[in-house]
């Protein structure tokens, strides 16, 4: 199965018609999905750095046009860093740690406590997109959520080139 | 003279039922296929045969279930579903299961195994017409009140398979009444346990058996009607093999019943394929345990203390499709009733695969041979010592399962199908349990199943589905008002969605609801809560929040009863504000009870008190202020968002109108998530430069004790966590952590004793440890 690219970008632009739903989900999936996917999405950034993998609504690894290096970047044009890295050590974020932070965000007795549970939230830099919510306890590592074999996957899964990439 | 005898088996082709696993067993070892099969005949030479034997069997273990759960009165099972039925080859591998509660897929035949692998082959004997009970989570059951009855099946006077069904029964006896109940800190608490026990021959159930085991639970009725369900069911599956055998033949049905699991392997590794990106994936979970409260009585001093669950997951996706699931780092098993057999928690698995990777009616045990799991012994859920209970195993199984769906998720994500994300499970809690004397004066349990609909999480293209669904019955539901109110002496006072319980993002996670029921016609009356409080265990995706965490509200010595002869207001509907209640000033504001203490254990409870029941919402997707402001409109006009957050999570202005309901306001949206934006930058700081204070804060030992226990459980299993742990901090040597250094007793430390060390007890490992 096969979809337009159309209903690609109703799916990404979460609208999507019931009908085209129950089939993407209760079928098997279309190889070509990631091709439009990409095409779609590199349509809708403000840049040109070619997307080599979505991480997020606003996230991306990209290939770096003027170097060709592979770099995680905001959908604002953030560069955080080589794309084997944690993204993450390069944001800028906020922990929410008291009652009074939590419950900016929740009614008071449905936050979590926050000596038991913390909120870190990470964003762009450059335009303030939250990219990414951890809730861990004090303490705890920033996690380094996906380290993709983009290798393997462009060429053994998907049949599909790899992007120059500088060292 | 000793003469060497051979020894003929009950399986077909004369082996032993152990020599014949051991075969299946060295056989899939040897070559990496299920028994062998490096080509699957039947489906090669007849493949409509094959899809008709699948289809057939399928469709009448579907038609078994749906039934014979009629049959039952209790309405955990006929109101929600709560039963399964899987049918097994001869070695006790599932070939195909039933809808309902598929976690059992695999525990069932982890009980099979075990009467293998300990010979019950020559005592007690399998004969044809047989029925064996278990519910032992030693050796691989979910948790004491999962009854399964197995039945052998017989061909021409030789095994060539199994059945099993189980249901969620209602109480099985334990210290308190209820199915999944907190008061016990051991199994010895957890109620009835059987183990594999042959309880019927020629298709009757023994007489003692009926005796001893209905005076051993408190709903005897439930029970014993509950158990006709599961041997009918058994009985209709048996009926059709013999059927399909008689119309197909024994040497297709044979084949199938190997090539099916094989099948099932296969599948699992071409979904991989086509719907992942090869690489390795972390995530964790967490859950409170907040035992050091007044309202947790326990028998057990050192049980009462405060700790957490962890459970970190590395998840390893190769270039050829296969994958290996890692739980290194997690809790050691603790004196409470959540802890987990390593089966029910990889089984567990499948019932989320099967909403996401896997969504096949092919459910088999051929997933579990193509997924490599490491589990180290002596975790929560795979424990190390034969006194750990586990009647509420499901407060971290779900909650360390949200995680992998996560992970997926950004694999789903990655490749665009973004249909298949999903932020995560909801907490599928509270669970209202207790018992006494019902309405009818007769000893009665209950445990609520409302909260088979909580709120799912979002996805990466709508919002989660409100009220909905678990993760562990997909079919499941919240039940009619007017059952659980014929089930339980409690009347309804309300019944509505909660707001906020919803976790917010560009898509939010779904809500949950509430239920206020007022005790009626109850006698010696005692009921607990049990849920997450401390914690939301359920994490957004990629910008999403959270869903909200637990609380409780209960209220005794109303004035109700009064309040209602005077026609005075009382508490109607939902706590829809916990942060401005309105019930508190209709009652006696002595008694209630409103805190963040979301597990407690049996308190009494009378007529006319109250008891909250909030079931928990699902987590968000994206940043909330990319959010549709309409939506977050509606939201509020509907009741699944408080008004004021529409501002401060989502940067939503909204314009009430004359009908009294808001619009968004398009203008002010747009300046109050400017600033919004603007204000996070301004509250930010690089990551590294919290990290620098962070650790400060780490060298310090500043956290609470329950933190710290839980660092220091998680660095003596996990050696290599602990190691990644005090690289990422750049901790120095002298920096240790250890339990037996903090102010709160762990017993369970250093001394165990595993079920493998008693006499003449042989047990299956299943997962790497």
């Amino acid at each position: 199965m096969a979809y337009t690219k159309a209903k690609i970008k109703d799916l990404v632009d979460g609208k999507i018609d019931r009908d085209t739903l129950q089939t993407m989900l209760s079928t098997p999936k279309d190889a070509d999905r990631f091709v439009k996917y990409l095409e779609i999405l590199q349509e809708q950034v403000p840049w040109d750095d070619k997307i080599i993998l979505p991480l997020g609504p606003k996230l991306y690894i990209v290939q770096r046009s003027s170097d060709k290096k592979w770099v995680v970047k905001s959908q604002a044009g953030h560069e955080f860093c080589d794309w084997r890295e944690n993204w993450k050590l390069h944001a800028v974020m906020r922990v929410r740690e008291t009652a009074e932070e939590m419950e900016e965000l929740y009614p008071r007795l449905m936050a979590p406590s926050s000596d038991w549970q913390v909120i870190r939230e990470y964003y762009c830099p450059l335009s303030g997109d939250l990219l990414d919510v951890e809730a861990p306890t004090p303490w705890y590592p920033v996690i380094h959520d996906f380290e993709p074999d983009i290798d393997a996957f462009y060429t053994e899964w998907l049949g599909l080139e790899i992007p120059e990439r500088a060292a | 003279m000793n003469m060497q005898t051979e020894i003929r088996g009950i399986v077909r082709g004369g082996q032993t039922l152990k020599q014949h696993r051991d075969e299946i067993m060295a056989k899939t070892q040897r070559t990496g296929h299920y028994a062998g099969l490096t080509e699957r005949a039947l489906h090669k030479e007849s493949p409509i045969l094959y899809n008709k034997l699948f289809s057939r069997l399928r469709a009448g273990v579907v038609d078994a279930r749906e039934t014979a759960k009629k049959i039952a009165a209790s309405p955990i099972v006929e109101q929600e579903g709560e039963l399964c039925f899987t049918l097994y080859n001869a070695a006790g591998d599932a070939i195909l299961t039933s809808t309902g509660i598929i976690i059992h897929v695999g525990t069932m035949g982890a009980a099979i195994k075990y009467m293998i692998e300990n010979d019950w082959e020559s005592n007690p004997g399998i004969n044809d017409r047989d029925i064996f009970c278990n519910n032992d989570s030693l050796i691989g059951n979910v948790h004491p009140c999962d009854i399964h009855t197995i039945v052998p099946i017989f061909h021409e006077g030789s095994l060539i398979g199994w059945v099993g069904g189980v249901t969620h029964v209602i109480d099985t006896g334990a210290v308190g009444p209820g199915s999944m109940t907190t008061g016990q800190v051991q199994r010895f608490g957890d109620g009835y346990s059987v183990t594999c026990r042959k309880i019927g021959e020629n298709d009757e159930l023994k007489r003692d058996w009926l005796h001893e085991s209905q005076r051993a639970v408190r709903t005897t009725r439930y029970w014993m009607l509950d158990e006709r369900t599961r041997v009918a069911g058994c009985h209709m599956i048996r009926k059709l093999v013999e059927e399909v055998i008689a119309e197909e033949g024994i040497e297709a049905y044979w084949k199938f019943a190997y090539e099916s699991v094989e099948h099932g392997r296969i599948g699992l590794q071409n979904r991989i394929k086509a719907m992942t990106i090869p690489g390795v994936y972390r995530q964790v979970g967490f859950v409170d345990v907040p035992y050091s409260h007044e309202d947790v009585r326990v028998p057990s001093d050192f049980a009462k203390v405060d700790t957490i669950m962890h459970t970190p997951s590395e998840m390893t996706i190769r270039p050829d499709g296969t994958w290996r699931l890692d739980f290194e780092g997690s809790s050691r098993w603790g004196w409470h009733t959540y802890n987990a057999h390593s089966v029910s928690f990889t089984s567990g698995i499948w019932v989320m695969m099967t909403q996401t990777l896997i969504p096949s009616e092919m459910i088999n045990d051929g997933a579990a041979y193509g997924t490599e799991f490491r589990l180290p012994k002596g975790t929560w859920m795979n424990p190390d010592d034969r006194r750990v209970a586990f009647a509420y195993s499901w407060h971290f199984l779900v909650s360390s399962w949200t995680a992998l769906w996560r992970g997926l998720s950004r694999s789903y994500f990655g490749r665009g199908y973004l249909e298949e994300v999903n932020a995560g499970n909801a907490n599928t809690s509270n669970w209202l349990q207790g018992g006494g004397f019902n309405q009818y004066d007769e000893i009665h349990a209950v445990n609520s199943f409302e909260c088979a609909a909580n709120g799912v999480g979002a996805s990466a293209i709508a919002d989660g589905i409100s009220h909905a669904a678990a993760i562990w019955n997909p079919e499941g539901d919240m039940g009619d008002m007017e059952i659980w109110e014929l089930a339980e002496p409690l009347v309804y006072l309300g019944r509505q969605i909660k707001a906020s319980s919803g976790g917010a993002g560009k898509y939010r996670g779904g809500c949950g609801f509430e239920s206020l029921r007022m005790v009626w016609n109850a006698k010696d009356w005692t009921m607990f809560f049990m849920g997450n409080g401390h914690i939301s265990s359920d994490w957004g995706l990629m910008g999403g929040y959270p869903a909200a965490s637990g609380y409780r509200f209960a209220a005794h010595d109303t004035g109700l009863k009064e309040k209602i002869a005077n026609g005075d207001p009382i508490p109607f509907g939902g706590d829809t504000d916990p942060e401005h209640p309105t019930y508190d000033a209709l009652v006696n504001p002595a008694g209630i009870k409103r805190d963040k203490q979301a597990i407690t254990t049996e308190e009494m409870f009378k007529d006319y008190d109250l008891y909250l029941n909030y079931m928990r919402g699902g987590p968000g997707f994206g940043d909330p202020l990319d959010r549709d402001p309409q939506a977050v409109a509606t939201d509020v006009n509907g009741g699944y968002l408080l008004e004021r957050f529409a501002e401060t999570v989502y940067g939503v202005a909204l314009s009430k109108g004359a009908n009294g309901l808001f619009t968004a306001d398009e203008a002010g949206t747009e300046a109050l998530r400017a600033k919004i934006r603007k204000d996070r930058l301004a509250k930010a700081q690089p990551t590294r430069e919290w990290m620098a204070k962070e650790r400060e804060r780490i060298l310090a030992k500043d956290a609470g004790v329950h933190v710290q226990q839980m660092f220091a459980a998680s660095f003596k299993l996990g050696p290599n966590w602990a190691k990644g742990f005090r690289e990422f901090w750049d901790l120095p040597e002298d920096w240790q952590l250890m339990e037996a250094d903090l102010p709160i007793p762990s017993y369970g430390r250093e001394y165990s004793m595993d079920l493998s060390d008693l006499p003449d007890v042989k047990t299956v490992k299943f997962v790497e440890e």
